[in-house]
């Protein structure tokens, strides 16, 4: 008998689901999720706060300190949540591989790139450059 | 294209409108839609960020017809998504999934959508218009 055949068989599989990443997906997913429920209602009474605010308004409060860190916060957390999302979407739906493959990484290019946009927008708000 | 030549079941329309499914989906196309409407953040960053003229007319744009048509049904996906998405955090615990709590909570995620919609909007309103 090769020493091979005494690894018990649930070492070669741990981790692995039919993703091949196990749950790390799932629980991302959630954790996004549960941050985005603070995170957007946070958002929205910031926006109607801001209803008919000028620019020098907006810019100012966008740009204190606990607002800004929140809104980099949200737009992090919106492009990673959306990314997961739009994944699953893609996995479920596009049944040509290189087309499903092609997808997926496009979905995280654009999330990444958007993220750091906002966080660039945000900080020039914030710091006023 | 993958083997479609196997069965395909379950096939939707042998099935009984229901509200659990319509929930299920709009969930997914709303996710989608948001995952679009994020840009509409970003955008409004951006010309935040470029100065008082680029500021001014993004306010001018979001403000117009096609602007507030955009934003209503961004509150709306918004709103639907936020409460549907609480719903399934709360079912992933394990809570909610005897039928008739499955139905009661579905309906709840729908109706919630609109009055928080309606009540966002109504503020809006009051306060005499968007942007």
């Amino acid at each position: 008998m090769s020493a091979n055949e005494l690894r018990d068989p649930l070492k070669a599989a741990r981790g692995l689901g039919s993703a091949q990443s196990g749950v790390g997906h799932w629980w991302s997913q959630r954790i996004t999720a549960a941050a985005l429920v603070l995170l957007g209602i946070w958002f929205v009474i910031l926006v109607l706060g801001l209803l008919h605010a000028d620019y020098a308004t907006a810019h100012y409060t966008l740009g204190r300190p606990w607002n800004a860190v929140l809104l980099i916060a949200f737009a992090i957390t919106a492009f990673w949540h959306a990314a997961l999302g739009l994944q699953v979407v893609i996995e479920d739906y596009v049944h040509t591989r290189w087309r499903e493959i092609s997808l997926l990484v496009l979905v995280k290019f654009l999330a990444v790139l958007g993220a750091l946009v906002s966080v660039l927008a945000v900080l020039r708000i914030a710091l006023g450059v | 294209m993958a083997d479609t030549r196997r069965p395909l079941s379950p096939h939707l329309q042998v099935y009984r409108w229901q509200v659990q499914m319509v929930s299920s989906i709009v969930h997914r196309v709303t996710g989608v839609a948001l995952a679009f409407g994020t840009l509409l953040v970003l955008w409004g960053l951006l010309e935040l960020a470029g100065g008082e003229r680029s500021f001014d007319q993004f306010k001018i744009c979001v403000g117009s017809p096609a602007g507030m048509l955009l934003l209503f049904g961004w509150s709306w996906a918004l709103f639907y998504h936020l409460c549907n998405g609480i719903r399934h955090l709360i079912q992933d615990t394990g809570a909610g999934y005897e039928i008739p709590q499955f139905v009661r909570s579905s309906w709840l995620a729908v109706i919630g959508s609109v009055v928080l919609t309606v009540l966002v909007w109504a503020y809006v309103l009051m306060a005499g218009g968007a942007a």
